[in-house]
This record gives C-alpha cells, sequence and structure tokens, in this order.
C-alpha cells in the first residue's frame, strides 16, 4: 500500500499540491483524474521522489521516503516501474536492450535468464518477436506504451505507476493498453497509479478513483460511485461532455 | 550578470558532483563507453582528417609567400609550420570544431532525451542519469581527443609538405629535414595537456547544457547553441592560461 499525507509542493509562489492524503492499495488500479494543471503530474512524480516535497510524507507499505537513506531509496526504486507519457523508451537501444536495462543493473540473473525474461515481459504485452531488434521509432505509439509496460515489469515491481498511459493513441488501442494494465495489476498483485483524462479508462479499470483539483483531493470513490455521485467536482468534471450526461441520465432512470 | 555567472558555475560544479558518483555496474558503462567511442570519435575522424590536411597546407603556403626570400632556408618553412600546427592549430582549431560537432551532439542528445523523460525513466529505476550519461562521453573524450590531435599533427604535416610540393613552393628534401630540426617534444606534451582540458570542458560543458535542458524541442536547441559558445569562449580562455602557465 502507498500512503500519502498532508503531500505539499510549490514551485517559487505557485502552490501546485495543497494537502493531499490519499491511500492507494494493492492488486487494485488506482486512477488519478482532473483537469490540466489540476497537479496530477507533480503529484506522480512527488511519490516517484523526482520531486522534493515541502511538507507531507509518503510511505510505501509502512516505509516513509523520506527517513530512507539513499541505499534503501535505491532498494525501493527497484520495486518500481513507471510508464510515461511518451514512453521514454532509450532511442538508441533496440527493444530488446530497452527492457534487459534493468535486468542488467540491478538483477544477478545469468544472461540467458535474462533473455528469457525479456521474451516473457515482451510476450506478456504482446509484442510478436520480430519487433524486438527494432528501436523504438520503428514502432507504433501503441507498441511503444506496450515496451514500456513491458520494461516497468521487469524487476517484476511491487508499485506500478503510468502517466498518461493512453494518452495519444486511438480508442482501440487506448483499451488495449488499459486492459494490459488492468491484468497485470491483478495478475501480479501491484500497487497501481494511474495519471488520466480518459473517462473511458475511469470506467473500464477504476478500482479506486482520486479526483484533484487546484492541488487538492476534491473527490474519491470507485468507478461505479463515479457515474452515481452528485458531487459538485466529479459533475463538473466528468459530466461536462453531452455523452457522459446522457449516461448519467440513463443510469439515474434505471 | 555576475550572479549569473556565479550561479551557472556553481550548477556546473553540482553537477560534476553527479556525474563522478560511484557507477552503479561498472559493466554497464563500459559498453556504453564503448558506444560513445563510435559515436563521438570514430564519427569525427573524417572531418578532423580533412581539416588537418588543409590546414597544413594553407599554413605552409601562407608560410612559403611570407618567407619567399632566397636567403631563407625551407627548412625554417617547415620549422614554422611544425610548430604551428602542433602548438596551436591542432590542439586548439581541432578542439573548437570538435566543440561544435561533438559538443552540440552531446548537448542535444542529453536535452532530447531529458525533454522526453528518458532520464526520468533513468531514475526512476534507481540509475543515476548524471553519471550513466555522462561519465562514458567523458572517458571517451578524455581518451581519444588527443589521439585525435596527435592524428591530426600527422596528417597537419603532411598536408604542408603535399601543398609545398605539389605547387613547387618548397625543396621538398630541405623541408623535410626542418620538420626534425630542433624539435622539442615538450611542445606535444604542452599540446596533450591543452587537448585534455579541452576535452574535458567539451565533454562536461555540453552535458551540462543538455542535462539541465526545461521545456521542448526549441529549448533544446537553444541549449546545443548555448553550450557551443560557452565550450568556445572558455577553450581560448583556457588555452590562453594553459599557454601562460606551461610555455613561460
Amino acid at each position: 500500500m502507498i500512503r500519502v499525507q498532508g503531500l505539499q509542493k510549490s514551485f517559487g509562489e505557485q502552490h501546485v499540491l495543497r494537502g493531499i492524503d490519499v491511500d492507494f492499495h494493492e492488486g487494485q488500479c488506482n486512477l488519478i483524474i482532473g483537469l490540466s494543471g489540476s497537479g496530477k503530474t507533480v503529484f506522480l512524480k512527488s511519490i516517484l521522489g523526482l520531486h522534493a516535497t515541502d511538507e507531507g510524507s509518503i510511505s510505501f507499505d509502512g516505509r516513509i521516503l523520506g527517513e530512507m537513506s539513499k541505499k534503501e531509496v535505491k532498494a525501493l526504486r527497484q520495486e518500481m516501474g513507471m510508464v510515461f507519457q511518451g514512453s521514454a523508451l532509450f532511442n538508441s537501444m533496440t527493444i530488446e536492450d530497452n527492457v534487459r536495462l534493468p535486468l542488467d543493473f540491478f538483477s544477478q540473473m545469468t544472461p540467458e535468464e535474462k533473455a528469457e525474461r525479456v521474451r516473457f515481459c515482451l510476450d506478456r504485452v504482446r509484442i510478436a518477436p520480430e519487433a524486438f531488434t527494432k528501436t523504438p521509432a520503428e514502432l507504433s505509439g501503441g507498441m511503444q506504451k506496450r515496451v514500456a509496460i513491458a520494461r516497468a515489469i521487469v524487476l517484476n515491481p511491487k508499485y506500478l505507476f503510468c502517466d498518461e498511459p493512453n494518452s495519444g493513441l486511438d480508442p482501440e488501442t487506448a483499451i488495449v493498453i488499459d486492459q494490459l494494465i488492468h491484468e497485470i495489476t491483478h495478475e501480479f498483485g501491484m500497487t497501481t497509479v494511474i495519471n488520466t483524462h480518459d473517462m473511458n479508462s475511469v470506467l473500464e479499470i477504476g478500482d479506486h478513483v482520486v479526483l484533484l483539483e487546484k492541488g487538492k483531493k476534491a473527490w474519491e470513490g470507485t468507478m461505479d460511485q463515479v457515474l452515481q455521485s452528485d458531487d459538485s467536482a466529479v459533475v463538473d468534471y466528468v459530466f461536462r461532455s453531452n455523452l457522459f450526461k446522457k449516461v448519467r441520465a440513463a443510469l439515474k432512470n434505471v | 550578470m555576475i550572479y549569473r555567472f556565479l550561479d551557472g558555475l556553481g550548477r556546473y560544479f553540482l553537477f560534476l558532483g553527479e556525474v563522478f558518483h560511484k557507477p552503479e555496474h561498472w559493466r554497464e558503462y563500459s559498453k556504453s563507453f564503448f558506444k560513445e567511442i563510435e559515436l563521438l570519435i570514430f564519427s569525427s575522424i573524417g572531418l578532423v582528417a580533412f581539416i588537418s590536411v588543409f590546414m597544413g597546407a594553407v599554413l605552409t603556403i601562407q608560410t612559403a609567400i611570407n618567407l619567399g626570400d632566397p636567403f631563407v632556408p625551407d627548412s625554417y618553412i617547415a620549422i614554422a609550420v611544425r610548430e604551428g600546427i602542433i602548438l596551436e592549430f591542432a590542439p586548439t582549431i581541432v578542439s573548437l570544431i570538435l566543440a561544435g560537432k561533438v559538443g552540440s551532439n552531446i548537448a542535444s542528445t542529453l536535452g532530447t532525451m531529458r525533454v522526453t523523460e528518458q532520464m526520468d525513466a533513468l531514475r526512476v529505476m534507481g540509475i543515476n542519469p548524471a553519471s550513466y550519461l555522462v561519465l562514458p562521453k567523458l572517458f571517451a573524450c578524455l581518451i581519444f581527443n588527443p589521439i585525435l590531435i596527435v592524428f591530426s599533427m600527422a596528417l597537419g604535416l603532411v598536408g604542408g609538405y603535399y601543398a609545398g610540393d605539389l605547387l613547387g613552393l618548397v625543396n621538398t628534401e630541405i623541408y623535410l629535414t626542418g620538420y626534425f630540426d630542433d624539435f622539442d617534444p615538450f611542445f606535444v606534451v604542452y599540446s596533450l595537456t591543452k587537448t585534455f582540458v579541452f576535452a574535458f570542458i567539451i565533454a562536461t560543458v555540453s552535458s551540462f547544457f543538455g542535462y539541465n535542458v526545461e521545456g521542448g524541442a526549441v529549448e533544446v536547441g537553444k541549449a546545443s547553441t548555448k553550450s557551443v559558445v560557452t565550450m568556445s569562449f572558455s577553450i581560448i580562455l583556457f588555452n590562453y592560461i594553459l599557454t601562460d602557465l606551461l610555455l613561460q
């Protein structure tokens, strides 16, 4: 479980996170939603330790990030996987090398075991063997995202973080990526935290949904509760589009 | 302006502190080191060779024209060309050209990695991006730039010899003896010392600018330009300081 308590972060005079308290549970897809500029990415990067926080604490199964030694943080990082918005694959490496990199640094596996693990992870995200020796630039956006997921899970992490994993993808591919993350989360019992704008993702895989507004937690609940909620923050964010207004009306009538 | 300079200098030294952090895994660094040799050094051989040959040729023509007196032996022209190439043209001019070619490559590569979150990806994995990305480039430059400069010196002298011969400006036998007359090996040591310092400047200054890019593609381009300007200033400044220290 990841527990965030009183998290605050400012950049100069700009207060981006204004005291957020939230728990992310194991084996769940925890979705963070909110408008652009609501602090989602800063929140995620703060949990990852990429931004130093001003106030508050972040703990990973009881281990408080701010109180850990550098060695402990390094060990904790090996329990984390991250899928970046733009995939962040290394352009100079092949797909295989991209996925193998964390193993080369942090595992004691033999080269054969590493190759086997890389094959397993790429196969798990449905990347065909023909693509293994290609470079990221030779793959489509959806395939790049899948490779990024393979790289994120190669060390068998306890915590998976995804920053808008289906942004820029067509609806079909976006659903494939969502389902993949959902399956992997449940299969490996990971604590997954996903930043997203995509309401389809919320309704498909949102085991736990947190709505951020102006750097504060405005609402939290499950995907079913999102549709039933009368909370003004949820109504403002989720039911702006006519489609969701109709869905909500239909659900209310049922 | 002074504040900005001192702030930049301070951040540069903090960055060096991160770069010289103990590597996580030497084998991965060595793999990266060999890639960098290919990318930064081998790809520069053609350019360095071309520049050096013509630099030597031009230097011989200019010196021969300026010393075009029947009472001045052709060996003097060769001595002037030799000293010019070894002391200044090969180490300084070629380093300035490498600052443009290699330095802008490093700055734009690291800048692109920064804006596409590849550095964040390394950090999340527990890999120190400054050390992993910069140290192999630095060692490749420190070890191979001096070799490139020796290569440049040799080709400059060859270019000078053939220009004099083909244009009929010198008696080649006498000219050739000039290359060996009163040769002071310390000049090569001086030249390589300068090259070593310049290589350090090229690798670290360009990395510093690339590593600290914030924004997008436009900022990557700006960082690359800034790095080349800063490297050129630094190389010229250190050229003066080292010459004063080593040759006085």
